[in-house]
């Protein structure tokens, strides 16, 4: 038994049909080909899964996708550049795998909007959600604040 | 990152590069075989025993199988009839494929039900179910010495190592390898010693967890099988599975993107051989990716009982060690009985010992197997050598620096097993460990209830060996570069380093240098991903076969009376008339190595050493036993760096992950060797608010004259020292001596209540 859902992603309308028990990860991925919010711990514990829904960051694999009916999604994939955020990934080095980094940019951003020069700090809290067991941590942070800096200019 | 002093720089070895895939890794569109689904593909879903030791009645399948949508259920029976003597493995052919006859851990797969749809598959799982006749079971390593709980009747080496031979057929021990090691006569020191110290230390089974769960995608032709597996080692992967199936190795390609993390946990088979014989029997492509629970039940890291007993002289040196090292191997062998061994030689640390005693025993128990965790055992060693150091000095009443530094093993001086040192910078990085603590300056020990400690250790590693890696470089008609080798980036940043090394060998920009994923088909052979070997190795075949491609571009130039300063697409138009064709230069790079002898003494132990040691400022919470790290250091020698900035965050990544392993990992088990904290709700692992206050990361000067421009692996270096270090520091701050891993506010808080 499946529904229709309609909503926007990545700046797009879209529509999907989901099974009741299916995942905002399972539908990017097998019907929308988006493979950047990824499962891992399975319990919202990580943050690998992460995607902005209605501009929350959310885990997706916690969420069910038959709820995002009219609701705007955004994934690591969406926008056409880099942003300050991603460039910053790069710059400071801030990953390694690069399994958990989706995770971050789209935290990160929520970070920045909520707090545009946040102290390390408030990095630290705002992201402990997230894991990077590489433990890119350091990186992680002046990626951040080299964000926070790229954005102003 | 700082710098003793700055190196020799060359135009592409020494820049700190962001990492070639950077672009794809923040974008999301990096490679992993997790992102696979091929058309047709059935998903696997595993049932797992329930109980730790026993032999298995029955198997029923019948309502899995009359489930909707379910493809198939397989057991052993089914595996059999593909691969008719099913078990693998690196060390011992122990490992079934699917349990059979037997189950010997919790958590050991034993039927996989197919499906297309995953969660049919999931959900006609717990439509199985099975009975089995429990048998005794034994969980600790030092009891499985004389356990009448025997894991396995009979001992089955792969043949592979020489030293496991002499364990072919035996019966009635859990005892996968007894490495022996003696030089000099250390019981004889040992009992005209001024002093002896003897104590007792164990280390806890912990988990990789790296975030991308193990996964393996198989497509199967009549003659072909092709392997999409996340995957430290494609090559051990094709030689094993073509020795299961009995085919030519040819037939067989193993394909590995980028890894979402391995730290070990991606080695040798882990769901590589099951996922192939399903493919063959199913005739469709099959994928099994487990979940983050189930990788708690498919490789750990051992734990480990270690009794070190040294002999003093009256001047403060040791004259005599002796090491017995128990490792936890849980119920199949994996790389144990290596690690055993390789970094059992290593149980006395970097001191210049006269007379030494090491036996290092590999055991079989009833847990999830145990296998290399970056740093292939070291950690484990250098926890207690390096706490009964310090414990000594501090009895002696000489400082932990000094006692150190007048033992210390010295460039030249013999190692245990009679091996010089060579390139091995460790009286360096224990003096500029004692610089950046201000070790000699008055320290603030806190008040209240924060009371504040500091401590060190020092810890070295031989690298693995005898092993090889291959590499081939092409310089195409318009003078572009492609390198192809079969290390895997897990994360490391391997394919930078390779693209550094054949841009600079062939003076191009390091970020116009392709490197090709593993893919047996098109990449020579390496031994595997691990125990920070492949920038030595990998790195010294990169450089050989780019030199090679370079020295036929100059035959060419000369054959085509070209001068020598001629471009590269000159070289080939002239040759072809038009752009057209390439070079490509080979190479293979395997260092010489000396096996032990009787004695386990050797003048060739290793190509080279790592050596790192770790300082710590600490606080204790009186109140709670919380220990949080205010100041971390790292310092190491990896020789010259390739990428500055790669090498920093190895370190400082290393360092974290140890952490965790230092402060709060742990399996729990129950007395019946059921885990009771398999996910990542119940096992905790470091995040943003376990950071140290201050990280500061240094690679001491130093030159590895063997390595390709002065490099050697950095991937493990930052673990050695870090739990020593932070217990020698809880004793200075409270005065309570922990001999047992993690370090958790509970163990604390009870040594503090116990004192």
């Amino acid at each position: 038994m499946r529904t229709e859902v309609h909503f926007r992603l990545n700046g797009q309308a879209v529509s999907a049909q989901v099974a009741p028990h299916e995942s905002l990860v399972e539908m990017l991925q097998e019907q929308f080909g988006l493979y950047g919010a990824r499962e891992s711990c399975g319990q919202g514990m990580c943050g690998c899964c992460t995607v902005l829904l209605d501009g929350v960051a959310v885990p997706g694999c916690l969420t069910l996708a038959v709820l995002i009916n009219k609701k705007e999604i955004v994934t690591v994939e969406g926008g056409q550049t880099l942003d300050p955020v991603q460039e910053a990934f790069i710059e400071a080095g801030a990953f390694q795998c690069g399994f958990c980094t989706p995770g971050f940019v789209l935290m990160t951003r929520q970070l920045l909007d909520e707090y545009p020069d946040p102290d390390e700090d408030q990095i630290r809290h705002y992201l402990s959600g997230n894991l990077c067991r590489c433990a890119a941590y350091p990186e992680i942070i002046e990626a951040v604040k080299l964000a926070a800096r790229k954005r102003k200019a | 990152m700082k710098r003793a002093s700055q190196p020799t720089e060359t135009p592409q070895v020494g820049r700190s590069i962001p990492r070639l895939e950077s672009w794809l890794k923040v974008t999301g569109r990096a490679e992993y075989v997790h992102n696979l689904r091929l058309p047709g593909m059935l998903y696997g879903k595993i049932f797992r025993s329930s109980i730790s030791h026993g032999r298995i009645k029955r198997i029923d399948t019948a309502a899995a199988r009359a489930l909707a949508g379910v493809h198939s259920v397989v057991t052993a029976e089914e595996i059999k009839s593909i691969v008719p003597d099913p078990y693998y493995g690196p060390a011992f052919l122990d490992q079934p494929v699917l349990a059979v006859d037997k189950v010997r851990y919790v958590g050991e797969p034993v039927a996989v039900v197919l499906a297309s749809d995953p969660h049919v598959a999931e959900e006609a799982v717990h439509l199985i179910s099975a009975e089995y006749e429990e048998l005794p079971a034994v969980y600790d390593e030092v009891e499985a010495m004389t356990s009448k709980a025997i894991v396995h009747d009979v001992l089955k080496p792969a043949g592979t190592y020489p030293d496991l031979k002499h364990l072919q057929g035996k019966k009635n021990t859990n005892l996968a390898l007894d490495f022996r090691l003696r030089r000099g006569n250390p019981e004889t020191a040992l009992k005209s010693a001024h002093r002896v110290f003897e104590h007792r230390f164990r280390t806890q089974q912990v988990m990789h967890t790296p975030l991308e769960p193990l996964v393996t995608v198989v497509e199967s032709t009549e003659d072909s099988l092709t392997i999409h597996t996340a995957s430290q080692s494609p090559s051990f992967v094709r030689i094993e599975i073509a020795r299961l199936l009995g085919w030519p190795e040819n037939r067989i390609r193993v394909r590995v993107p980028f890894l979402g993390g391995g730290f070990g946990a991606k080695l040798y088979i882990k769901l590589e051989a099951l996922v192939s014989v399903l493919a063959l029997l199913t005739k469709k492509p099959v994928k099994i990716s487990l979940t983050m629970e189930e990788q708690f039940f498919t490789i750990t890291k051992h734990a480990t009982t270690f009794r070190i007993k040294s002999g003093l002289d009256r001047e403060g040196r040791i004259v005599a060690r002796e090491c017995e090292v128990w490792w936890n191997g849980g119920a199949y062998a994996d790389i144990g009985p290596r690690i055993t061994q390789k970094s059992g030689f290593t149980a006395p640390g970097p001191y210049d010992i006269e007379h030494v005693a090491i036996d290092s025993y590999a055991l079989y128990t009833n847990l999830p197997p145990a296998g290399a965790l970056r740093g292939f055992g070291v950690p484990q060693l250098v926890w207690a050598y390096e706490s009964h150091t310090d414990m000594i000095a501090r009895a002696l009443g000489i400082d932990p620096v000094e006692f150190r530094r007048k033992n210390i093993l010295r460039e030249g001086r013999p190692q245990a097993t009679g091996t010089k040192m060579k390139d091995a910078a460790i009286e360096t990085v224990l003096d500029r460990l004692e610089v950046l603590l201000d070790w000699k300056k008055p320290f603030d020990r806190g008040g209240g209830t924060l009371k504040r400690g500091r401590g060190l250790a020092v810890g070295f590693k031989a690298c693995i060996s005898n092993t090889t890696s291959l590499a081939a470089v092409s310089v195409n008609a318009d003078g572009s570069c492609t390198v192809y080798c079969s290390s895997v980036d897990m994360g490391q940043g391997s394919d930078t380093a390779m693209a550094q090394i054949a841009a600079e060998v062939l003076n191009l920009p390091a970020e116009s240098v392709r490197v090709v994923h593993s893919d047996t088909d098109v990449t020579p052979y390496d031994m595997a991903t691990l125990g920070s070997r492949s920038l030595f190795h990998m790195g010294n075949a990169v450089k050989l076969a780019a030199e090679d491609a370079a020295g036929q571009l100059r035959a060419l130039k000369d054959e085509l009376k070209l001068p020598a300063d001629a471009p590269v697409p000159d070289i080939f138009r002239k040759k072809y008339g038009m752009r057209a064709g390439s070079v490509t230069g080979t190479a293979s790079f395997n260092p010489s190595y000396t096996p032990p002898d009787a004695n386990g003494l050797t003048e060739n132990a290793t190509p080279f050493w790592m050596v790192g040691g770790t300082g710590v400022e600490i606080e204790v919470d009186t109140e709670t036993g919380r220990v949080r790290v205010a100041r971390l250091i790292n310092v190491a020698d990896v020789g010259t760096p390739i990428n500055p900035k790669i090498v920093e965050t190895q370190l400082s990544g290393g360092s974290i992950m140890q952490l965790g392993f230092t402060l709060f990992e742990k399996l729990q088990f129950d007395a019946a060797g059921q885990l009771r904290n398999a996910s990542l709700a119940e096992y905790r692992i470091p995040g943003f608010l376990d950071l140290p206050g201050e990280i500061i990361n240094e690679a001491v000067s130093a030159e590895q004259r063997t390595g390709p421009f002065g490099a050697k692996g950095v991937g493990e270096t930052a673990t050695f020292g870090l739990s020593p270090a932070v217990a020698n520091a809880i004793h200075d701050a409270v005065g309570v001596r922990l001999t047992e891993l993690p370090m958790n506010p509970e163990s604390v808080y009870m040594k503090m209540q116990n004192k």
